[in-house]
Parts: C-alpha cells; structure tokens; sequence
C-alpha cells in the first residue's frame, strides 16, 4: 500500500476541486539538486537500511517525511529510536482519505538527547484501511502500536482511537480518553461526521 | 504500595484498604479535569486523569472555516496565552499561502508573544499560588498581571483574546508611543516579580511543600516526551526560540532557564526565571526593531493554498513546545488541523509522578505541570 499512498490522493484530490493537480504531482519526487544535505543524510540512513519498504515523500528544512505500511512501522520506528536517536514522539495525527479508503496515522518524531537533531522532526506515516460503517476496536482498521518503541505515544494513540477509531494493537490502554463514555456516532474527526448545519 | 501494620490495624485483604477517590471534574482543585485517585491511607498508589471535559472540537471546526476565519476559535483553548497557540498555525499557513511577512510585524509578533507569555504564566502563578494556599501569591500576579493586559489592550484593542495574528503580519500596527509605555512598563514589572522571591519563592512553607515531591528524572522527562517548564526543570536544555528558531528569535538573545532537580520547586520556579528572561526579550525587540514600515500583507479574499501538501510548524509558548500539523488540499479550507499542544503532552506524566505521594501532595505536584485542562482538551 505505502508505495502509493501520496499518488492516489494526489489525484483523487482534483476530481472534487478543479484543475491544480500539476503542485499536487511535484510533491512526491524532490529534485535531488536542492535537497538540505543534512536532513537527506537521516532520509538515506533508512532507505539504506529498509530498501523499498520505505517512501521518502519529501525532504525539507528541518523535516523529513517517509511514508511506510503498516507491517513494517514498527520496524521502522525502532531503527529510528535506536539507529537514528530519535527520543520522543510529539504529536500523533489521524487524517481521515474517505476517497482512498484509507485512514493516515502520522508521528512527529524529535529528539532531546542528540543536539545536532535538536531542528529535526521525522515525519512518520502509515495507513490503515477505513471501514465505512465503524465498530472501532472490532474492524479492519487497525494498526501496530508504537507504545513499546517511544512511550510518549500513549495519550496520543488513545486519542487517535476515539477520534478515527484506529485501533492500535498491542496498547496496553485502549480506551477512550477525552468523548464521553456514552458516545454512539462516529469517531467525529471522520470526514463522514458532520457537524450540524454545516 | 502496602504496609505490614500489625493485624488488628489493617484491614487484612489489600483490595479493602483501597479506596477510590475522584478529585474532580467541579473540584476546583483539579480544573476542568477528573483525576481518579486511588489511596491506600494517605498514598497514592494509583492514578488515572480522565481530561475531556471541556473538549470543544477546535480541529473539526477548523477544516469547516478558511485560512483566515480560523484564527479567533482557534486561540480559544488558551484565551490568556492567545498569541502563542495561534503562532504555528499562521506560520504554517504563512508557508502554506506562500507569504513573506514584514520585518517590522516579526519584531511586533515576538513582543506580543512575549507579553502574552508573561500574562499567562502571571495566570498560572496565581492558581499555583492559591492552591497552595498562599492567597498572597493569588492576589499579587493577579493584580500585576492588568499591567501586561494594558499593553496588549493597546497593541491589539483586545484585553484578552486578541486574534492580532495573521497570515501575512499582525492585524495592525502599533499605536504612537507604544515603545515608551512598553519599555516602562515592562521594567516596572521585572521590578515587581522580582519581589515574589521573598514572598514565595524564599517561602520556607513553599519549600517544605515542593522540595522532593514528584521528581521527574531527566531520563523520564525525556522518554515521556514532556516539553517546556517541565522538561527544563528536569535539566533538559530545549528551548525552541534557540533551538528552532522562528520569525527574528534567531536575531535576539535569548537565555534557557534550566534547573536539575526535577521536584515541583523547580517546575514552579522555571515559568518565574521565564518571566525576567521575557522582559529581557521584550526591550532587545525594542531596541532592533525597525521604527516605521508595514506590519502585514495583505491578502486576497479566501486564499487558497497550492495542492496537497502538509506542514508541521511548532513555537514555544507558556508551556512549551506548541506544534500545528496543517494538511491542505487547494481548497479555502485546511484539510486537517491538529494541534499537538504541551498541556496534552505533560499529562502523561502526571499519573508516574502522583504514584507513592501523599493525597495532600496533590495539587503541588499536578499544578506544577503548568497544565491548561482547556488547552489538553481542544
């Protein structure tokens, strides 16, 4: 699947708005004159390491994007703790693609520890597949938790759970943290939930 | 945590002496927040925060509304630190929409940050205070903090949600004489809080209650992924205004307040150093900024951005690393927003730090991780 994640949206985007796909398509492929030569170095250590498992989607100042599937994020993410000296995970953002089927789990990884990393965030993606009518924690979208590799996840992964309804296996906590216990819709960051007269 | 007492004492079966205890949601020790507690006598041994009260849907509104129309819901989670939540998002929609922002609105940006960030730590102080029971250090911050709220009232019209950044700049510029009143101001002020060291920070009653409670070691800190004051008291040097810096942080000087100890004492004494390194900030902006030029581009009506493309921006504000992950799609309105903020990111480590403290420990421990229930919650 990752090796077409940025494709397929890229091109399913413009079916719904009009003409702009031409900046949407030269997203995935950076030219490789300009590139920040620190930031390719990190994006080269794990392509070099992970071959074609991985997608580098871009390399910009200060952050590098790969995109991986799920049966090897967790591999992944342990290279980047333990290969990489990356330390903490800052932000864990669901995005919800009702036209690829598909639902987008995204970590900001940072690093305290190393001081040459202290700039860096490594965006890291996978996706899992969306059900259209969701039992959350009973479906087909589930995903690999990364609880084990980097513990700051927990919170972040919970709140991804309820507001998606990805379930992360093997979290130690999967339980809803900021809905309500008795919450019966959709997980409301859905794009298939729909805020009242909007 | 269990104790041998003699039998006759103790209740013989541990799940007996258990009790659970909920401090919060009205409690107004806790916030707008639950805390499960679970006590064995006077000790916790377990403890479960149960945030989501006040959750508002800030990211679902966000992709119904444009780039512009955003910004005044979106400072909504932290009202007294308005500048600083709203930061990364303009900057990310800033690269998103492609604008170039003034010289001189970067210079206003960093001193209605700084402001903002002394008003909101003023904020925490008081709460900090009270909770201590030291209604002293309720009423002073309280009371000078209308200081800082005067400037900002002049600099944007607003005493407290501002909405004064925008894609582009600041909303307007800045009134005639705004330099001098600022300058005084802000000495007077350093002056001030300088004098809350005899009256709290010197409090041998403070010391006794914070000293060696809820340590944070700079090994947990870490792997806890905890930003700002929490993270610095815990002796980590990460401050993003030197280590990432944003707008003109890279043209000022700017100190990291770092402490090792890692009890609440530190954590309560970082935002107080955080304050006089503010002021000094504030009269460095002062003093380089340009005196005259434009504060902001204008913009065309409902910008749109380029095509699919994200952004992960991230500032420091009252409480530490504040990240906005944008997600566009060449429309009016953001595909998705998240807002990946320090309140959220220190919670996990209230439930590690509360583990095997006295109940009445509580609320030096929980509050010292200056955390905003509204904020956590969105």
């Amino acid at each position: 699947m990752s090796t077409e994640t940025e494709n397929p949206s890229a091109d399913a985007k413009p079916e719904i708005k009009t003409p702009p796909a031409k900046p949407a398509a030269n997203k995935p492929e950076p030219t490789p004159v300009e590139l920040p030569a620190f930031e390719k170095s990190i994006s080269d250590k794990i392509v070099e390491k992970f071959g074609d498992k991985v997608e580098v989607a871009f390399v910009k100042e200060d952050r590098v994007r790969i995109n991986v599937d799920k049966e090897n994020v967790h591999d992944v993410a342990e290279f980047i703790r333990d290969g990489l000296n990356y330390d903490h995970v800052e932000s864990v953002s669901g995005v919800d693609y009702p036209q690829d089927n598909e639902i987008e789990v995204v970590y900001h990884i940072g690093s305290y520890t190393d001081s040459s990393l202290a700039r860096q965030i490594l965006v890291l993606a996978t996706r899992a597949p969306r059900e259209t009518n969701p039992i959350p924690g009973n479906d087909a979208t589930r995903l690999p938790t990364l609880r084990d590799v980097f513990y700051s996840v927990e919170f972040h992964e919970r709140e991804v759970f309820e507001m998606f309804g990805v379930f992360f296996e093997g979290h130690p906590d999967n339980r809803r943290l900021l809905l309500p216990e008795d919450w019966a819709d959709l997980p409301p960051l859905r794009k298939d939930f729909a805020i009242k007269g909007r | 945590m269990t104790f041998n007492l003699p039998p006759g004492l103790a209740l013989q079966k541990v799940d007996e002496r258990i009790m659970t205890l909920n401090v919060g949601p009205q409690h107004p020790g806790s916030g707008h927040m639950r805390i499960i507690v679970q006590i064995d006598g006077d000790y916790i041994v377990a403890c479960d925060p149960d945030p989501g009260y006040v959750h508002r849907g800030e990211e679902k509104m966000a992709e119904y509304r444009n780039y512009i129309t955003n910004i005044p819901h979106l400072e909504r989670p932290v009202i007294h630190d308005s500048c600083n939540v709203l930061y990364p998002y303009v900057l990310g929609a800033e690269e998103l929409l492609g604008i170039e922002v003034p010289e001189r609105a970067k210079y206003v940006r960093v001193i209605a940050s700084e402001l903002n960030r002394c008003i909101y730590i003023m904020y925490w102080l008081a709460i900090y205070g009270i909770f201590l029971g030291h209604s002293t250090m309720f009423m002073w911050p309280a009371g000078d903090r209308e200081l800082l709220i005067d400037l900002m009232e002049k600099m944007t019209g607003a005493r407290v949600t501002h909405a004064h950044f925008v894609p582009g700049g600041v909303r307007n510029d800045l009134p005639p004489n705004f330099e001098d009143v600022c300058l005084r101001q802000v000495n007077y002020f350093e002056k001030r809080i300088k004098e809350y060291a005899a009256v709290f920070y010197d409090n041998p009653i403070l010391i006794s209650r914070t000293r060696d409670t809820g340590i944070l070691s700079r090994q947990d800190a870490i792997r806890y992924g905890t930003t700002g004051s929490v993270l610095r008291a815990s002796g980590v040097d990460y401050d993003l205004r030197v280590k990432e810096p944003y707008d003109v942080y890279d043209e000022l000087d700017v100190h990291t307040n770092v402490m090792k100890e890692g009890d609440s004492y530190a954590r309560s004494r970082i935002p107080w150093l955080d304050m006089m390194e503010s002021c000094n900030i504030i009269r460095q902006a002062l003093q380089k900024m340009p005196k005259s030029g434009s504060v902001r581009v204008k913009l065309k009506p409902n910008p749109k951005t380029k095509g699919l493309e994200s952004v992960y921006k991230r500032v420091e504000s009252g409480r530490g690393s504040l990240g906005c992950y944008i997600v566009s799609d060449a429309k009016t309105e953001p595909y998705r927003v998240k807002l990946s903020v320090p309140s959220f990111r220190n919670l996990i480590a209230l439930p590690n730090l509360l583990k095997g403290e006295k109940l009445g420990n509580m609320p030096s421990v929980y509050w010292s991780l200056n955390y905003w229930p509204v904020e956590a919650d969105r």
